[in-house]
């Protein structure tokens, strides 16, 4: 029975002496909820507007990161690295639609999948011809970002808030709700809704599919030079962040590969079930679990809600 | 199955013209340097490459070589990738190289057993298989100057020292953050003997490497655990990341202790709250030695380097040439030992041996102070050298104690029980055949 | 002219649905194992060691995939952990019971893996596509973890890893340090050219066509009396059997020794890559897809340097890695565009030009 207690009484008992700990937990879990969540919504985005399950968004990230710091450190104020590292996505998004997708229209959904694994190759061997391999610094101080730290004595211990983290979430929130004012309320966004809808009627209502396309994969590419930016200042960017994208993968099947508040709810689960999971029942089994226990949620969630939580309800025809 | 002939045509007429291309002179030696400029220990493994390459490179430009014959310098890029290692391995193999060094414990590994049979030395300069320092067992492979569990036995040893005696480790706490792979997890199982007979309490944090760069658990954990010191096994990016990290859960840094591998971007990457960061370390840093500054002037200047001036001297170039030195003593001493001048793979096993790198010697070599002495001989192949502690200042390495010996009586048993497992787990094993050099 | 089917006539139907309906396919499949087989004997050590054992290796793999994604449907990402399964399975039997002779092992491994593949495929009954494919990463990491975590699996191995002792076959050694490429490559190819066999006849088969059913459309296969839960649970089984004899071949036959590092997740996508440039749903095609992934990189690493020296652009090895990344993503992108069917339809299109050559009208 000593295990049993080990599994279902101690961890709670844990969280209830030491609430500090609980908390600063929690925290952890939503910080890193929200950057999970960053790298998510870049998926959601290209695969709403074209059904492309972009895996290449993990290798954007790093080379959103690599352009801004590259640049800076040629010498290039760090407001203008910004605006050209936003602009350079702006081009990949360009001679992706111009040169994958549009050749690929039509194909099957795992074609597709495989032509941005060839991206990704592309991107990483591009990436380092020109930026090397060296991990680098991210540019918190020259991108006014706080660094700070505020410890709070609370329920009898201290919770430490990293002020990079608060940053973190605001900025995450904000881009959310911009991406969401611009989807409900402007003409492209209206368009992008039509296109996720069904991509014959947009066409038959004049929308240019090839147009739409760039704007997403644009605007997939700015939500992953914040993300860059964020993990970046968080452990510094080097060609390993690409791995820390396959994280978004539990989150987006959570929330369903179509809905952009799944993508942040599902980050958000994962995000403080993985970080509890591993702080409370982890050194049960020896640590480690992290690795696999978002997935493992994920699965659970799956089984009982096979569309993810927000997704749309599968219907099947014959 | 024409695309099959295609490709296999095709392999086969590269390869020939592949075999063709380094024209091997008549007088040089072929030395191949597994390199890793990608992937994502990248920033670990091109200061390195780049030490390693530019000392030996130096000994051609300066004097022509070893003894009057040329190096053929070869990279060849694993990626720190096994299956690239491995092909690397095979695409050098038939060129005649006088040693390797896969600069990876997952690319050392499947290369032991091939190097007697293959006639290669393997030198994996303090890392790969800690049983491998036992030269009787095994005759080909060299991983000095010290293994992981020398390394840690010293991190021990300091911090009761550093308490005033090991009996004080007694109900401390030591957390162990360590890469959760076979590097990683060796120096555990001495740990943990450790433990029970000092007594103190051991925590393991383990980091996946997927999860290099997102240790928020494991400092969380420590934060909980409260351990009294923090020992790093860590590779890469986890490197810099564990010190960010740690800087930002507000662990004490001067209780913070690492293995010798991480570099000065990787200190660098906690800011000011890094300093008090401390690592083992074998050598020196810096440029103030003649055979660097040779470096500087025969190779950099010249533009015949990949390295950015400003990391010449900096930890791990230095341990590149660190590990050149001993590629470049293994077949100045096989030149010694044979009398000839274009020595064999199975020359250099003999050649490295015969190691010798006393204080004298390091005078010659321009490296005086350079590193401890280093005699390796037919039965040790390891040399268990003393390392120092060196501590971060914000800016710079500095070397706060003198040499700490490992504690030879603990390792010994761990050593002699991992060799003779390996030994009879690989049924049929070779016992050694090379014969034994009179020390010279 | 010399490859028709004029004049060949078939009398029953089992000569009618042959796999190989023409005698020029046949002697041609023939000349290919025979030349195969020769090479062995005429292949230096760096063609059999680096390039053929290898590509046999990831062809067994791909076969094994293909039979679940191209055959069956089911996108999976767990590939690696299930050779690695195989791997490990064959490590603890070689080692329990080393009278046994090892090849029986390498084949029984792939049973082990099969369980642990059909457990893994359960939710596939209710997932689909591509959040199937994610929860098949479940698979992954999970059992990655279990390989660096359970020390029972590498018997308590110091070093973590797995290693290959001395293993006979007819007093030749065929693994560990003293087995020669040759005997090494001659051991792979038998064990590939009959998995290969089993698998024609499997995809060819009932069992294939059930299969086949599913993947065109799950619900009117259940219709028709397909049960959806055994089939896809056999498609994930005998998928995890080829991988995971091919895991065991890739350590003790080509490696020699490994970590639990060659089964992550980048040995899942190489794999898939091979699938799906080889062509989804056909097994000429695992071997296409292999041949491009596998020797493609190392064909380039040794061209490369040798193709910008002549213009006095003498880049290091890692430029050339660079360009190694670059060119292959390229060419992926690039035959998925030409191609989206694969190479093996190439290889089709090619053949039916080659049955009216030389007069195309």
């Amino acid at each position: 029975m000593d295990i049993l207690y080990k599994v279902f009484i101690e961890p709670f008992v844990f969280m209830g002496e030491a609430p500090d700990l609980l908390i600063q937990t929690l925290w952890e879990g939503l910080v890193s909820g929200v950057l999970y969540a960053l790298i998510a919504l870049g998926f959601v985005l290209i695969f709403k507007a074209s059904g492309v399950f972009n895996f290449a968004q993990g290798i954007m990230v790093v080379f959103a990161a690599l352009t801004l710091v590259g640049l800076y450190e040629k010498g290039v104020p760090a407001f203008l690295a910004l605006i050209l590292a936003a602009l350079t996505m702006l081009v990949l998004a360009v001679v992706v639609e111009r040169v994958v997708l549009r050749p690929l229209v039509n194909q099957p959904d795992i074609i597709l999948f495989m032509a941005t694994f060839g991206l990704t190759y592309f991107l990483i061997g591009f990436g380092e011809l020109i930026f090397g391999g060296n991990p680098k610094e991210m540019i918190t101080e020259a991108l006014f970002l706080p660094q700070g730290t505020t410890e709070l004595d609370m329920l009898g211990g201290m919770v430490r808030f990293q002020h990079l983290d608060i940053a973190a979430a605001v900025i995450a929130s904000i881009m959310i709700g911009l991406l969401a004012v611009f989807f409900s309320k402007t003409r492209i966004g209206r368009a992008l809704r039509a296109v996720a809808d069904s991509h014959k009627a947009a066409l038959s209502v004049g929308i240019s599919l090839n147009q739409i396309w760039v704007i997403v994969w644009f605007a997939a590419g700015l939500v992953a030079l914040v993300a860059g930016i964020m993990w970046g200042a968080r452990s510094g960017v080097s060609f390993s962040l690409q791995i820390i994208a396959l994280k978004a993968l539990p989150v987006l099947i959570l929330g369903g590969f179509t809905s952009i508040p799944g993508a942040i709810i599902g980050g958000l689960i994962i995000g403080v079930g993985e970080k509890i999971g591993e702080f409370y029942w982890g050194p049960l089994v020896g640590g480690g679990v992290e690795t696999w226990l978002a997935y493992v949620i994920a699965l659970l969630f799956l089984l009982y809600r096979p569309q993810g939580l927000f997704g749309e309800k599968i219907i099947e025809r014959i | 199955m024409s695309f099959r002939k295609l490709g296999l045509g095709l392999a086969a007429a590269t390869m020939l013209a592949g075999m063709a291309l380094p024209a091997l002179a008549q007088d040089s030696v072929y030395v191949p340097l597994f390199t890793y400029r990608t992937g994502p220990f990248a920033g670990s493994g091109t200061h390195i490459a780049d030490g390693m390459h530019d000392y030996l490179r130096m000994l051609n430009e300066r004097d022509g070589g070893i003894g009057g014959v040329k190096l053929v310098l070869e990279e060849c890029e694993t990626g720190y990738d096994t299956k690239k290692g491995v092909e690397c391995y095979e695409s050098v193999k038939g060129k005649n190289p006088v040693v390797v060094n896969p600069w990876s414990t997952g690319i050392t590994l499947p290369l032991i057993p091939r190097a007697s049979v293959d006639k290669i030395p393997i030198l994996s300069m303090a890392y790969g298989l800690s049983a491998s320092a036992r030269g009787d067992i095994f005759p080909w492979v060299f991983n000095p100057p010290a293994t992981y569990w020398d390394g840690l036995s010293m991190i021990v040893k300091y911090i009761g020292e550093k308490e005033g005696g090991l009996d004080k480790l007694k109900g401390k706490k030591i957390g162990f953050l360590h890469l959760d792979a076979a590097f990683g997890k060796e120096p555990v199982p001495l740990l943990q003997e450790m433990a029970k007979d000092i007594g103190f309490e051991v925590a393991l944090y383990p980091v996946a490497a997927q999860d290099m760069q997102n240790q928020g658990s494991q400092w969380l954990s420590a934060r909980r655990d409260r351990p009294d010191y923090m020992i790093m096994w860590g590779w890469g990016s986890m490197n810099g990341a564990a010190v960010k990290e740690a800087v930002r859960s507000g662990y004490p840094m001067d209780k913070f202790y690492s293995v010798w591998w991480p570099g000065e971007d990787d200190a660098r990457a906690g800011g000011a709250g890094a300093k008090g960061f401390k690592m083992l370390n074998w050598h020196a840093v810096g440029t103030n030695f003649p055979a660097i500054q040779d470096i500087q002037k025969h190779v950099i200047d010249k533009g015949l380097s990949k390295a950015q001036k400003d990391k010449v001297g900096e930890l791990l170039y230095n341990r590149g040439i660190y590990n050149s030195l001993l590629i470049a003593e293994g077949i100045a001493q096989a030149q010694k030992v044979t009398g000839k001048k274009v020595v064999t793979g199975e020359d250099v096993r003999r050649g490295l041996e015969n190691i010798k790198l006393d204080p004298a010697r390091l005078k010659d070599l321009g490296l005086e102070g350079f590193t401890d002495q280093l005699v390796l001989s037919c039965s040790d192949h390891n040399g268990h050298r003393a390392a120092f502690m060196q501590e971060w200042d914000g800016t710079k390495w500095v070397k706060i104690s003198n040499p700490i010996e490992p504690m030879t009586d603990r390792v010994r048993g761990q050593l002699e029980a991992a060799a003779k497992d390996y030994a009879e787990k690989n049924a049929g094993w070779p016992k050694r055949a090379e014969a034994c050099d009179k020390a010279s | 002219m010399l490859y028709r089917e004029a004049g060949q006539f078939k009398t029953n139907y089992i000569a009618d649905s042959a796999i190989f309906p023409l005698r020029q396919d046949r002697i041609g499949l023939g000349l290919i194992i025979v030349a195969a087989y020769a090479l062995a004997f005429i292949g230096n050590s760096f063609l059999l060691q680096a390039v053929m054992i290898p590509f046999l290796v990831f062809s067994l793999a791909s076969i094994g995939l293909n039979i679940l994604t191209g055959y069956t449907g089911l996108l999976s990402l767990g590939t690696g952990a299930f050779m690695g399964v195989g791997a490990y399975a064959c490590y603890k039997l070689m080692t329990a019971f080393p009278e046994v002779n090892v090849i029986v092992w390498i084949l029984l491994s792939g049973f082990f893996s099969a369980a642990i593949g059909a457990l893994f495929g359960l939710p596939s009954l209710r997932i689909k596509g591509f959040y199937l494919a994610v929860a098949t990463l479940a698979a992954q990491f999970f059992l990655q973890w279990c390989f660096i975590r359970i020390p029972w699996l590498v018997n308590y191995n110091v070093s973590g890893a797995l290693d290959a002792p001395l293993r006979t076959l007819f007093g030749t050694p065929i693994m560990g340090p003293n087995a020669t490429p040759q005997t090494r490559y001659l051991v792979v190819l038998t064990i590939v050219i009959l998995l290969t066999w089993l698998a024609s006849n499997l995809v060819h088969g009932r069992i294939g066509r059930m299969w086949i059913a599913i993947r065109d459309m799950d619900l009117a296969a259940e219709l028709m009396g397909i049960r959806p839960l055994q089939t896809k649970l056999l498609a994930f089984a005998v998928s995890s059997y080829y991988c995971g004899v091919a895991g065991a071949l890739l350590v003790f036959l080509w490696y020699g020794g490994a970590e639990y590092d060659v089964f992550n997740i980048n040995q899942s996508f190489f794999i898939l890559f091979m699938v799906i440039i080889g062509g989804l749903g056909s097994l000429i095609g695992s071997f296409f897809g292999a041949a491009l992934i596998f020797i493609l990189p190392i064909v380039l690493g040794i061209v490369l340097p040798a193709m910008l020296s002549p213009f006095g652009l003498s880049v290091g090895a890692d430029v050339i890695e660079h360009l190694r990344f670059m060119i292959v993503g390229a060419l992926i992108i690039f035959f998925l565009i030409v191609e989206p069917h694969g190479l093996a339809r190439l290889w089709q299109i090619g053949k039916q030009k080659l049955l009216v050559w030389p007069f195309p009208y």
